[in-house]
Parts: structure tokens; sequence; C-alpha cells
């Protein structure tokens, strides 16, 4: 039984491993961190949110100035997919952001009596449906 | 010399002597920390409790909430069509009944939520110490106002009238609006001063008081309060409007009261409150067990740049939530961005009520059974001695915590009861403005542009651009023509969306709008800005899509633009990029700050320039679709150089035909680029993570997920960082910047002195 967890990872309940949605691939021991199961980098800001106004004439040009900000980008190993971002003070410690009871997930789901891959949705109402339904229909949505 | 034993336990008589004793001689009735660290449910009163055991009949319990939100409602559009505040008339209010104890029941269907969870703690702070107090009481056709969030308020700007409901000389409700009314005499016109560096400069200090006796607006108390703002029309006005309005929403309630009877409304009143409270914690419990975490980081203190965090960890279990602000930064006292705990509570309520559970009645019990861990004396939870002229930068972030961690809570949930949806814009970018107008009025207050907060995408769509305000999905940003009429200024763009500024990411987040404003015509005016986000982004994506960007104050001083403009009508073709590029207006002298300006002055045609924000992108942004990336171009939403850059999709940019093989082929190459250019998530952390900020980054908060503070301490020696458990910090206080610049200054010359020889004798 596969649990989505987040747009890119699913907790895999019979090996209790994370696992990516794009590839299959493993991200590691699903009673830790996904990130540990990651290939991260350090991005200077400036290249993400680039400078609308000239960055040689002035302080503040709409870009994070990186000696303030880092963007850490987090990849699948697999499948180079960007699974998240997290934007941090230089050398600040990644966020543990997510830690799961794995055990309570099983009896959760057990509970339910579902699949949680079939029963997952997005939202409720009719607007959710509607682009969820187009998008799954050419791809563009697992 | 009298020896004492302070070991002795006093006695049961000489306790009730020294309680008799203390409450006789009360010097002080400040804010009461049993009501203000409370944020539950009071417990059933007796008469609760009797009606509650009698039953109570689920279909009239149903017809009487529809007759209090018709009544709700009601009072509510009086109050945006009649209000006299920029606030008022683009919907930044509420109306709401409570219970006797003050619990929320029912709030209006449009406005503010997030007064859901602060009014309780005004009205029992009445019912505690007014109530049997004999010059106070509480009366038929009494009024109670009240603004001081220390009280329990969103922020100092919103002024409530609180009138209760008696039967048989018993308070068996309150009925209540509240409106942002801006202007409060703060230090700075517009009722959120940036520049506030003590409580006494955040302006109308209004604990709750009688303002409105046996029916009877008190005309000495009103006086002091108009001779103590700016804009004492305003006060008048908003006052009366708030009056009629909640007697019309008790004229109503009265009819329901008459019909039914006083233990059924009571009982009605009290089982939404309880129903809520039973669903909450069911809700709860469809959550994965686990903990979430989300570090937020603030890059300001609205005079000057630094970096202080504010942590939040919320732990599931069966049907508790937990949620740990410890690690959050310290509050900074001299400066105006600590808030007290309850705004920060209030703003958690917002994302609960808007972006949790929508469908639930907006009741004090929405929030009731999550309990909140915080320690008092950090900026989220400040003590009564901070300024808090501009809290929302920390109640802010508590509502952009609960937002995103809740969409990861929920991710996996079979049964969902609104959108994942990534970060909405956090920042109130607009400006606030004051001084004397074309009509002679002295007057203080904002443009409404801060209602323009672009949305964050959701997992099937864009986010919408600047859509609505995090507090109020109904705000309006209002009609600038009509502001124009009453105020010496111009938009000179208005709504103009800046290029590139979206989340990026598979769905990308809703863009924002930049505003261009100069005064004219005018004996004094100004302008202020009180937000942050010019060095450190806001709000972050989700999903492996991005945040926003950082956002500045531009500024074209010593030039009439309007002057240049009728010379040469070619030159009113403004964007901030284009004036500050390209500097059409050669007398000018062009300036980018960070977006805490304190009040200042503006000269005729003068140009201020800002700009709304983004929301979070969702997602990948390799995965988005490349026709909308070519769409997004074509539209100038984005540069050719994003669409390569972030979203490594290929075009003619003469015809934006999009290149397929080309796109596919430069997706791959970023995918590759990343397996190249990644590292093992613990090679990455051993070369990434330090032990300590960087040494010239005044750093404030945990270093990671530790107990220990970090923050700096400004000494007689200079700047020394400190490291330990909050209750251990020092009282942290930053230099005025004006003499950190001087002290830079004189440094330099004495180098520049030493190095080229000179010999100054200075008179001292």
């Amino acid at each position: 039984m596969r649990v989505p967890m987040t747009e890119y990872l699913v907790i895999d309940l019979d090996t209790e491993r994370w696992t990516c949605r794009v590839c299959d691939g493993d991200m590691g021991d699903a009673h830790d961190s996904y990130k540990k199961g990651t290939l991260a980098y350090d991005r200077d800001p400036r290249e993400i949110h680039q400078p609308i106004i000239d960055p040689t004439r002035y302080e503040y040009t709409f870009s994070p100035d990186p000696t303030y900000c880092r963007i850490v980008e987090y990849y699948c190993p697999g499948c180079g997919t960007q699974i998240e971002t997290e934007y941090l003070p230089p050398g600040h410690p990644p966020t543990i952001d997510l830690l799961i009871d794995v055990d309570a997930l099983r009896r959760q789901w057990q509970e339910r009596g579902v699949d949680p891959e079939q029963a997952h949705i997005y939202g409720p109402g009719e607007d959710a449906q509607k682009y969820t339904a187009l998008h799954k229909a050419t791809g563009h949505i697992r | 010399m009298t020896a004492i034993d302070e070991t002795r336990a006093l006695t049961a008589q000489e306790q009730e002597w020294v309680d008799k004793f203390m409450d006789e001689t009360t010097l002080f009735l400040g804010p009461d920390p049993e009501i203000m660290r409370d944020h539950a449910i009071s417990a059933r009163s007796d008469h609760e409790e009797i009606v509650l055991a009698a039953g109570v009949d689920r279909l009239q319990v149903e017809r009487i909430r529809k007759r209090i939100a018709g009544a709700l409602d009601e009072g509510y559009e009086m109050c945006e069509a009649q209000g006299a505040a920029p606030g008022a008339k683009w919907g930044d209010l509420t109306t709401a009944i409570y219970t006797a104890a003050g619990d929320v029941a029912y709030l209006s269907c449009h406005g503010v939520i997030a007064f859901s969870a602060i009014l309780h703690h005004p009205i029992r702070y009445i019912m505690k110490y007014w109530k049997d107090e004999p010059t106070v009481g509480i009366h038929e056709g009494d009024g109670f106002i009240h603004n001081d969030a220390r009280f329990g308020n969103i922020h100092n700007t919103d002024q409530s009238m609180i009138m209760p409901i008696i039967r048989d000389g018993q308070v068996i409700a309150w009925v209540a609006a509240t409106i942002h009314e801006g202007e409060n005499g703060a230090c700075e016109p517009g009722g959120m001063p940036s520049g506030s560096e003590t409580p006494f400069d955040d302006g109308l200090r209004m604990s709750p008081f009688k303002i409105v006796e046996r029916g009877h607006l008190r005309r000495d108390l009103l006086t002091f309060l108009q001779h103590s703002v700016r804009d004492p029309k305003l006060q008048l006005a908003d006052l009366k409007v708030k009056i009629t309005a909640v007697r019309k929403i008790m004229e109503r309630i009265d009819k329901v009261i008459d019909e039914v009877g006083v233990d059924t409304f009571v009982g009605a009143l009290r089982t939404t409150v309880e129903d809520v409270d039973v669903e909450v914690r069911r809700r709860i419990s469809e959550l994965p067990d686990g903990t979430y975490r989300m570090d937020q980081f603030m890059d300001s203190t609205l005079k000057e740049n630094i970096l202080i965090k504010f942590a939040c960890k919320i732990t599931v279990k069966g049907d508790h939530m937990t949620i740990d602000l410890r690690g959050t930064g310290p509050e900074i006292l001299n400066r105006a961005i600590n808030s007290p705990l309850c705004s920060v509570k209030s703003m958690f309520m917002q994302a609960i009520l808007a972006f949790w559970w929508p469908d639930l009645p907006r009741c004090t019990s929405a929030m009731s059974c999550i309990e909140i861990i915080s320690d008092e004396g950090t900026w989220a939870d400040a003590s009564y001695d901070a300024p808090m002229g501009q809290s929302l930068q920390a109640s802010f972030r508590g509502f952009s915590a609960m937002q995103a961690m809740y969409s990861r809570m929920s991710f996996s949930t079979p049964h969902k009861y609104s959108n994942v949806v990534a970060n909405w814009f956090n920042q109130i970018n607009t400006f606030l403005w004051g001084g004397i107008t074309q009509h002679g009025d002295m007057v203080g207050n904002l443009c409404a542009d801060l209602n323009g907060m672009p949305g964050g995408a959701k997992p099937f769509k864009d986010g919408e651009d600047a859509v609505s305000p995090l507090f109020c999905a109904m705000a309006d940003t209002a009609e600038q023509e009509v502001m124009e009429e009453e105020v010496p200024f111009m938009q000179l763009v208005s709504k103009r969306l800046v290029r590139d500024n979206m989340g990026f990411g598979k769905f990308t987040g809703g863009m924002g709008y930049e505003m261009i404003v100069a005064a004219e015509g005018t004996p004094q005016w100004g302008f202020m800005t009180v937000t942050s986000g010019a060095k450190f982004s806001s709000i972050y994506g989700m999903y492996g899509g991005y945040g926003c960007g950082a956002y500045p104050l531009a500024m074209v001083k010593g030039t009439n633009v309007y002057e240049h403009i009728r010379r040469d009508n070619s030159k009113f073709d403004l964007s901030i990029e284009k004036v500050m590029n390209e500097r059409p207006f050669e007398d000018g002298k062009y300036l980018t700050a960070h977006m805490g300006l304190q009040f200042d002055i503006a000269k005729d045609g003068e140009l201020y320039m800002i700009s709304q924000g983004a929301g979070g992108g969702y997602g990948d942004p390799l995965e988005r679709d490349p026709v909308a990336v070519v769409r997004d171009a074509e539209l100038g939403r984005i540069s050719q150089k994003v669409a390569e850059d972030i979203f490594a999709v290929v075009y003619d940019p003469a015809t934006f035909r999009l290149d397929v093989e080309g796109t596919t082929a430069a997706r791959q190459a970023a995918r590759q680029a990343r397996l190249q250019r990644g590292k093992p998530f613990e090679e990455f952390c051993a070369e990434f993570v330090t032990p300590e900020p960087p040494a010239e980054l005044l750093y404030y908060g945990s270093w990671g997920d530790v107990e220990e503070i970090t923050a700096t301490e400004f000494t007689i020696d200079g700047p020394k960082r400190v490291t330990a458990p909050l209750k251990q910090l020092p009282i942290i206080m930053v230099p005025d910047r004006r003499e950190v610049k001087i002290a830079a200054l004189e440094a330099r010359i004495a180098e520049l002195e030493t190095k080229y020889g000179e010999d100054v004798q200075r008179l001292t």
C-alpha cells in the first residue's frame, strides 16, 4: 500500500520506504526524513528571482540578497525531479519538515479500507475535480 | 528589625486578608495573563448546563443559526456601506455574536475571520473586572470600546464596539462590530507605525472601557479619543456606524429571543460552540500522526535589515494537535515588529477557518482544542513592554506557517475540506499616508492595495494575481479615483503587473502589481511603508516550486515629475523598471531601500514606488506545461530569460512559437544538470551547515532545531553575539541606525586621516 504524502513522494507501507512518485526510485527510510534520500544544491537566489532593476546601481533589486538568503533545492537522485525547495540563511541547518509515524499511518489506512493512491484528491469542489481530471487526462498530473 | 518566617504557609484566614487587601489596593488592572494566555472555550455556565441537560432541538438550533447569520451579515453590510475608514469601505471588519462568557458563536460570513480567535479576551476582561465594579457595571444599552492588542486584538488599528444582550438582569450574550479604523494617534499616521520604538509610540492604548452608557455615547470620552488621533471626524463617524450596526443586529436577535425564549437561544449558541469543538477534534484525527516543521525568516526590523526566525513545529497524535513556537527569535524592545501571542493565534485561526476548514462555523472553538506552546519574550509572543506597531510582521508569519503546513498534513487524506495550496503572499505592500488634504483636513490612513495580495498556486491551477489579502477573502482593492478626490496624491501607476514576479513552479503563484504615487498641492504630506522581504523572500514555494522574490522601495526624490510630464507627456510611461533603469527625470535622485519607510515627507511630484509580492509556486518548474510558459512570455508576464533559465522552455521570441523538441532537450539537460550538481544530503550538509550564523549577519532565533537562541546584543564595546536559552538572554535593543552610520563614517574619516597623515585638532 502506497500513501501519497507530497506531490512527489509516497510512503510505501510494505517496505516502509519513501519512494519517488515520478520514477519509483527509493528515497530512504520512511521513519526518517525524506531529505536524507535526496540530492541537495545550494542555489544563489539571484539566479531564480532575477533582478528587475539594475544590480550595479542599487542594493535592493527584486532579488533576495545571497548573504541573507539561499535556496536549497532538493532533487530525486533517480530522475532529477525537484521535489522541494527551502529558503534558508546561509549555513542554517535544513529543516526536518516531515517525520511520519508509519505504524499509525498504516493503522489509519487499514481502518479506511481503501487504496490511498486511488482515494487521493487535491481538494473538494467542482473546480478541483474538473481541473484535476483535465490534467490527469493529458498525463500532466499523476 | 523583624524576622519573618517565609517558610510558614498562610492560614486560610490570613490568605483571605491578603487577597482582600490586594483586591482593594490594586493600583492598575493591566492585561490579565489568565485571560490572555488562554484560547480555549470556557466551561459551560450553570445556565448552559441546565439548558443543554434539558436537550436542544437541532432543527431549532439550525434555524437560530441562520437567523443570526443573516443579522450579522446585515450589520456587516451596514458597516461596509456607511463606515468612514478606508478599511471599512473595503470590508476589513467583522460583526459577531458571543456567548455570555465571550466565546465567539458566529461571525459574519464576510470580513476578517481572525477575529474569531481574539474578542473573547476583552469580553472576559469586562466580565471579570467591570461587571461587578461599582463604578462601571454592565447595563442594557451599554457599549464597550477597545483596541489594544495587549487586551486581545489583531492589532491596534482595529476598534471594537461590544454590547451586551441582557435578560432579567443577566448577560446572556454579546454582539460586537470591529473595524480596521487605521488612524489611532500613533507616532506615524495610519495606525501601523513601522517606526514605533516604545509601546507609547503605538498610539491609542484602549483597554476595554465603557463609552456608551445606557444608550448614550459619552461625549467626554469621545472628545478624549478624538483629541488623541489625527482624524477626529473618522473617530466619531465610525463609532456611530458601529453602534448603529450592533443595535440593528441586536434588534434582529431580540426578535429571535422573543420567539424562541432565552433558554433555547442560549442553548443554540453553546451548541454551536461545542459542535465545532467536537468536529475539530475529529478532523485532526484524520491527519497522519507525525511532526511537521516550518521555519520562516524575516529580514527587517522595519528600520534596519536583520534576520529573525519564526519557528513553528506541529505535532499530530490522534485527535490532539500541538503547535510549538519555541526557537522563535527574541522580542526586540525598541522595534515595531513584535506581536502579542493572541494576535499570532488570531492568524492561526485565520488559516484554520479560511484555508483548513472553511465550512465550519466561525467559532472560538475552531482552535480551542489545539495546544499552543510558546515562551513569552519572543517577537511572536511579546511582553507587555514591547512596541507592537507593526505586529502583523509576526502574526502573518503565523498564518503562513499554518497554511503551508496544513497542505502538508492533509495531503494524503482522502476527504478534504479545502484545496491543497501553496502560500499566499503575506506582506501588506501598500502605502500608508498622512498629512493635510486638498480640503484642509488632517488625515492619516492607507491605500487599499494591501488587499491585492496574490494567491498561492494549487496542484491543478495557477494562483490568482492580486486576488485578496490572506486575512479577508472578500476585501476590495477600492477605486483609486474615488480616493484621489479625498487625498492629495495620485497613483500614477496603479495596477501594472511586474514581469517575472511570480512564484515559479509547475503551477505558478499569482502575480502582484506595482504602485507608483506622487503627491501634489498640499502644504504637508508624507508616505510610509511597513513591510519586510527586501532581502529574504517572505513566502516560500511548495513541493519544488519557488517562493516570491524580494521587494524594494524605490524613490525618485528632488524632482517634480508632474512638471516633467506637463512639459513632455511622453514621460508619462512609468514602471519601476523603466524609471529606475532609464532614469528619465534628469534632476532626480534615484534611491532604493528596504520596505520599512518611516513617515517620509513627500515634496510635490516626488515618486514613491513599490510592488505587491507573489504567491508561492507549486511543483517542479520543469513540469510546467510549455504552452503555458510561452503564453506567459507572450503576455509579458515573464521574460525569455526566465522561460529558459527556470522553465527550460525554448521558443521563437518573434513568433512565440514553441520549440517542442528544443524544450524536451533543454528539460532533459536541466534534469541531468541537477543530478550532476546535487550532492547527497549528508555530504551537502557537511559543506553547507555552519555551527553559527555568518559573523556579519544580525541573526535572532535558534540556529537549527536547538533550544538555545542566538542574538546580537549591542554593548558598550559594540555588537556581541550571544547564545542562550530565551529566558537568559539580555534585553535586545537595536541602536539607532543613524548613529551606526555616523560611527561608521567617523571611523572611515579617522582611517583616512591616519592614512594621509592629516593632523586634525578637534575641540572636545
